[in-house]
């Protein structure tokens, strides 16, 4: 090899990444450079960057397509894969795959943080023999991600496509953060779904941002640009710690939006009011961190403050669907808490719940099994977890939000709770149908009356206290101050759930 | 033209609208009766309601088009 260039001169024609025309394309779509990416992620825009020199000798290929960094986010380590699309669309030949296997490492050795900025067009079907198959093909890409999987935070930003196989990196990270517009995530385009199903579809409706952040829930935030995506990804992070071993540290605390939450909560339990608002008065102002807020809305999950130290809140949403669990939200709250419990954050339920749907559309969607899921998850989380009940809790949507019999450090009702299999008008009627039936008409409505208040007296929250079925009674406006003590009394928590080597996992 | 659909089966129980009424994003145009609950919905989009296709006592299925909107 003829040494005809100079050092300098050959990094600065990688660091300029491919030929003009495709930077062009990505500016007109609201696209940055892959290292302004970088710059805006790492505190200070600095970083070490391991395999620049990848494939330099080839023509039109600067660093194989991806830039594998490691350097500080939020004063932090943390190591980041993030591909290049003004190379071959950033799509993966085998020194790409090689160098992301390397950062994925690194990351494991280091137990740091790994960051997935993706924005490729998936394989180099010319260059399949050397990146597909082998040990250190693609497949191990996935293969370390499902290792890393709970021992460090992986967070994935999509600016782009991630297509076919690459459409499975975000989807074993544990947040997806999606740039409306550009990002998309389908295992085969819509060119290939008319070509081999015969099916017409545009790419945003069949994998934009937008459908996986509401419909498919593949998606967990969306964003309207590349800024804003990395700002989030960068907030995200402050929730949590660098690896399963530690915790989150407690930030400055602040004071929560003035609101009265006991006038927000009505007394008819039927009546809907907004479960975002009770968090807002309830967590430290501005920090409340929604995960999935556009899919399955009835439940909503996110993390938040209580006097600095961070909790992951579940909450049912009466103002959507009545707060009904379904087997998306069950799926949604399964998730969510693995997340938590992997990284030793203490869980909040919020309950105000008619119960699971049912019906023959949920049914046939597997409720049941998408429920056990969410069962599961709640029942397994050995972090500290505290559930407060604030008005309805039936049925089995009792037992999914951390009741009484699932181990929570404590089951707090406000006096506005009420717990039963259900409520007083489905009770009445299916335990006296036959009488209502055989009555006058002139004394069905007064029977009716009668039994109805004979069974909200039994459900009442105090004879429920007297017979240690929550812990305490708590008025709505001293539940923060509860649950500052209550959850630092129960940091030192520390429990084995159960010996074996892993559940079998219902899904 | 926008539409409003349902988020879930149910009865209609209240029509907050009528037709020539201008709505915001997040408006509760119909509250549906479901599961004992009252569920609201609201409009996805602003614009004036041109056509409501449920009345009150009415069932409605999950993702019907209940109003439209120009």
């Amino acid at each position: 090899m003829k040494l005809d260039k100079s050092w300098q001169e050959r990094v600065e024609a990688i660091e300029q990444g491919g030929i003009k025309k495709y930077h062009d394309a990505n500016e007109q779509k609201g696209k940055m450079f892959v290292r302004e990416r970088l710059h805006s992620l790492f505190d200070d825009g600095t970083w070490k960057e391991d395999g620049k020199f990848a494939n330099a000798e080839a023509e039109g290929l600067p660093a194989d397509g991806v830039i594998t960094a490691i350097g500080k986010i939020d004063g932090r380590t943390c190591c980041v894969m993030a591909n290049d699309s003004t190379v071959k669309a950033g799509s993966w030949g085998a020194k790409t795959v090689e160098k992301i296997i390397r950062m994925q490492e690194t990351a494991m050795k280091l137990k740091v943080p790994m960051f997935y900025l993706v924005d490729s067009a998936g394989a180099r079907i010319t260059d399949q023999i050397d990146m597909f198959p082998n040990r250190r093909g693609a497949g191990r890409i996935f293969h370390n991600q499902v290792k890393l999987s709970g021992m460090v935070p992986q967070v994935c930003i999509l600016f782009g496509p991630s297509a076919a196989g690459g459409a499975y990196i975000p989807s074993f990270c544990d947040v997806v953060i999606m740039v409306e517009g550009n990002a998309s995530m389908y295992l085969g385009s819509p060119r290939m779904a008319e070509m081999v199903i015969g099916e017409k579809v545009s790419l945003e409706e069949m994998g934009g941002a937008r459908m996986h952040c509401s419909v498919s829930g593949c998606g967990d935030i969306l964003v309207e640009n590349e800024t804003e995506g990395i700002q989030k990804a960068r907030e995200y992070f402050t929730y949590m710690p660098e690896n399963y071993l530690h915790k989150t540290e407690k930030i400055k605390p602040f004071a929560p939006e003035q609101l009265d939450l006991e006038k927000l909560v009505p007394d008819n339990q039927n009546m809907p009011f907004d479960m975002l608002q009770f968090i807002k008065g309830l967590v430290d102002k501005g920090s409340f961190f929604e995960i999935k807020a556009l899919f399955a809305k009835e439940l909503i999950t996110g993390f938040a403050r209580i006097n600095g130290s961070t909790v992951g809140i579940i909450a049912n949403q009466p103002k959507q669907k009545g707060g009904i669990l379904f087997h998306d939200s069950a799926d949604k709250a399964a998730r969510f808490i693995t997340l938590c419990d992997a990284f030793q954050i203490p869980l909040l339920f919020l309950m105000d719940v008619p119960g699971f749907m049912i019906g023959t559309k949920v049914e046939r969607a597997g409720i049941i099994r998408h429920g056990a899921k969410m069962v599961a998850a709640m029942s397994s989380a050995t972090v500290p977890k505290i559930s407060v009940i604030i008005r309805k809790a039936y049925g089995a949507g009792l037992y999914a939000m951390g009741g009484p019999a699932f181990e929570p450090d404590s089951c707090i009702a406000l006096p506005t709770a009420q717990i039963a299999v259900m409520g007083p008008e489905a009770a009445v009627n299916a335990v006296y149908a036959n009488k209502i039936a055989a009555l006058d008409e002139k004394d069905r409505a007064d029977f009716i009356a009668d039994k109805r208040k004979e069974y909200q007296e039994n459900i009442d929250v105090y004879r429920l206290a007297s017979e240690l079925i929550v812990d305490d009674i708590i008025p709505g406006n001293a539940l923060r101050e509860t649950l500052i003590e209550r959850y630092e009394l129960y940091s030192s928590k520390e429990i084995q759930f159960s010996g074996r080597k892993h559940p079998v996992y219902p899904v | 033209m926008a539409e409003i659909k349902t988020t879930m089966a149910g009865n209609v129980w209240k029509i907050n609208i009528k037709t020539g009424d201008t709505v915001a994003a997040g408006d509760e145009v119909v509250i549906l009766e479901s599961m004992k609950m009252e569920i609201p919905i609201e409009s996805e989009a602003a614009g004036t309601v041109t056509e409501i296709l449920v009345e009150e006592g009415s069932f409605v299925n999950e993702d019907e088009v209940i109003i439209k909107l120009d």
